[in-house]
């Protein structure tokens, strides 16, 4: 089966942040991504950002503090006001911690579960946080296609940009499950994304990015290790991309997307 | 924004399977609530319950996405010859030119509550039938929706608490305008469950009553489960009419509070953006909304702001109601049904009457009975948890 032709929805990459194992943030990921620095897979280190206020960082859970820090990385690079951005907020799925400890309340006697477990548990809690953080009253969207959800919100984000021709900050991002749901959903540890998309070129822009869906297989990275990250946590698919950008390489890449579709994303330095 | 096509909908709810009981009950003023027997839950609580989702067989190639959520999901596709529909989208523009949009609040985590009750004694681990991808996933839905059809198109599923399933028209609708697809299946399923039963409990939300939106005595939502599609598709060429009765998608508008996690704004500001947005978007003015179908949960909070928010809009003169004291709040599949119910407002001409509300807020025209009236125009609203605010407007071709 092959895909004809198609538009593709295009836009700047104006900023980025990344927040995963061995890469504290974009301008260490870059080098290790260019080959300038080589990398070694320690433990993500996840902090509330001050911007929170106190209420909201003391129940801030871990994909919080994940989206909120990429995102105000992205924005920061890029010089940019979050409170006046659109967003798009990725994720295969909420936080694992705060899911097992629901579960294993709504199985035991006695079922009275924390309100704020509740209201950390919606899908979009992390897009409610940075709402509140930053103050951002722009339209939010929040989208899940499992290992997907990557080359979801980055379809997303292009399509506000082309169509509405605003910037748009995508977030995606994922973390670990503990035992038991850690056996039936495998992410080890937590890898966020976050690219500030513009239409229009800025001075801090970075390269132009368009996308389509096709029928390729999926680039993998070079290096074996940083393919098993890849591999391993769904808002990690978007390395190769990130690889394209940091090498200020003018290429096609060819993200995991969905089971039926890879998402081709041709980078123009 | 360019109008786009609601070709075909459908909704299944507590009041019953399809358009026909549905519309039969807001024209009669129904409610389909009842005390709450769910499952093993021990709550002083009302719920909206559909009834025989639990005998619903899934096709056995999907087998693995087996459980309530998905069961509901076929449920909602068999009825008002929507699947047919979707094929026949799927032969007109090709299986990758369609989308699938659909929104959920908890999807099928049921099936991983019931699960952690049978966790093995020794080792903790959960049982081996247990899916998560295939069930508890925000995706399986959509998953199991496109597998369903064999779309090839973007695929994904929008999960913002309660406004879910009226923001996916807006992700659907730039999916069309970017040229990605030429039409969506859209829509909203949300399944009774623990987690939302017990969370909504905890935070004091719940009434003991059948719910009661925008009445001075109203304590609280019911919360029901719903199963809601539409098939959304580029404007047909000129050369190709419209029928009179054509329903379209005028406007979508979306706005954040900036506010608090679990409450609205008290001003109802993220809530009137909301609107305004949707009207620009539908280049129309606030006297052009013949009808609003609120979000009106009935929790003292949400129906305050969101008094305010219209009064401020529209003053007194919008007939309005919410449509919750007759289904139910079906959370991330609300905006789904709401979405239907502006279509079968448009399509009968009548302003359906808020079931169980006696005495409402003062400010706004607030529909006690349902009214005959000639309806070109209606204003849906959909908001939700973390200060996420979706408007829809609707409209006849004619």
């Amino acid at each position: 089966m092959t895909r004809s032709v198609r538009p593709s929805p295009s836009a700047f990459v104006t900023g980025i942040g990344v927040l995963g194992p061995g890469l504290p943030d974009w301008p260490a990921a870059a080098a290790i991504l260019a080959g300038r620095a080589s990398w070694s897979r320690e433990k993500t280190v996840l902090v509330a950002p001050e911007l929170l206020p106190a209420a909201e960082r003391r129940r801030s859970v871990r994909v919080v503090k994940l989206a909120l820090s990429i995102g105000l990385e992205a924005v920061a690079s890029a010089h940019a006001n979050a409170a006046e951005l659109a967003t798009v907020f990725a994720s295969s799925g909420g936080d694992g911690y705060n899911c097992h400890h629901l579960c294993e309340t709504l199985a035991s006697d006695d079922r009275q579960i924390s309100p704020t477990r509740f209201h950390n548990s919606v899908h979009n809690a992390a897009a409610g946080y940075w709402s509140i953080a930053t103050g951002a009253t722009a339209p939010s969207a929040v989208l899940c296609a499992y290992d997907g959800s990557f080359g979801a919100g980055l379809l997303e984000a292009l399509a506000q940009v082309a169509v509405d021709r605003i910037p748009c900050l995508l977030i995606a991002y994922d973390a670990d499950y503990p035992e038991p749901l850690f056996a039936t959903r495998p992410v080890p540890d937590a890898f966020g994304a976050a690219l500030l998309l513009t239409p229009e070129p800025g001075p801090a822009s970075l390269g132009r990015i368009s996308a389509t869906l096709t029928d390729d297989g999926a680039d993998a990275l070079a290096d074996p290790a940083l393919d098993a990250l890849r591999r391993s946590i769904p808002a990690a698919r978007s390395l190769p991309l990130l690889g394209a950008i940091a090498r200020r390489e003018t290429r096609r890449v060819v993200l995991d997307y969905l089971d039926h579709a890879r998402l081709a994303v041709d980078f123009s330095a | 924004m360019t109008p786009l096509l609601i070709s075909r909908y459908t909704a299944t709810t507590c009041l019953g399977r399809g358009l026909e009981p549905l519309c039969d009950a807001l024209l009669a003023g129904r409610s389909g609530l009842k005390p709450c027997d769910f499952e093993t839950v021990e709550l002083d609580t009302w719920i909206g319950e559909v009834e025989g989702v639990d005998d619903v067989v899934l096709p056995p190639a999907l087998g693995a996405f087996d459980c309530r959520n998905n069961r509901l999901a076929l449920l909602g596709l068999e009825q008002d010859g929507f699947a047919a529909a979707v094929r026949d989208a799927v032969e007109r523009f090709g299986r990758e030119r369609v989308g699938i949009f659909l929104g959920t609040s908890t999807a099928g985590i049921l099936q991983t509550e019931l699960a952690y009750r049978r966790r093995d004694p020794v080792t903790g681990a959960l049982p081996a039938d247990f899916r998560y991808a295939e069930t508890h996933n925000p995706y399986s839905v959509a998953d199991f929706v496109r597998a369903f059809f064999e779309l090839g198109g973007p695929a994904v599923a929008v999960s913002s608490a309660c406004s879910s399933s009226a923001k996916v028209f807006a992700s659907a609708g730039r999916m069309i305008a970017a040229g990605l697809i030429d039409a969506a299946v859209v829509g909203g399923v949300d399944s009774l469950c623990l987690t939302t039963l017990y969370g909504f409990n905890s935070l004091e939300l719940t009434s003991a009553r059948a719910c009661r939106p925008f009445d001075r005595e109203r304590d609280g939502i019911s919360i029901g489960e719903a199963a809601a599609f539409a098939l959304l598709e580029r404007m047909p060429d000129t050369a190709r009419a419209l029928g009179d009765d054509a329903t379209l998608l005028l406007g979508v508008g979306e706005s954040s509070d900036a506010y608090h996690m679990s409450s609205p704004h008290p001003e109802g500001l993220g809530a009137r953006r909301a609107m305004e947005a949707a009207l620009a978007a539908a280049s129309l003015a606030a006297g052009d909304i013949d009808y609003i179908n609120l979000h009106g949960t009935a929790t003292p909070s949400n129906d305050a702001a969101e008094t305010k928010a219209v009064t401020a809009l529209f003053g007194a003169a919008t007939p309005c109601s919410s449509t919750k004291g007759a289904t139910g709040h079906t959370l991330g599949a609300a905006g789904g049904v709401e979405a239907v119910i502006a279509a079968l407002a448009l399509r009968g001409g009548f302003l359906p009457a808020g079931v169980n509300t006696h005495v409402p807020e003062p400010g706004l025209d607030y529909l006690l009975a349902t009214r005959s009236a000639p309806v070109r125009r209606v204003l849906s609203n959909s908001f939700g948890f973390g200060g996420t605010n979706c408007s829809l407007i609707l409209g006849s071709a004619k």
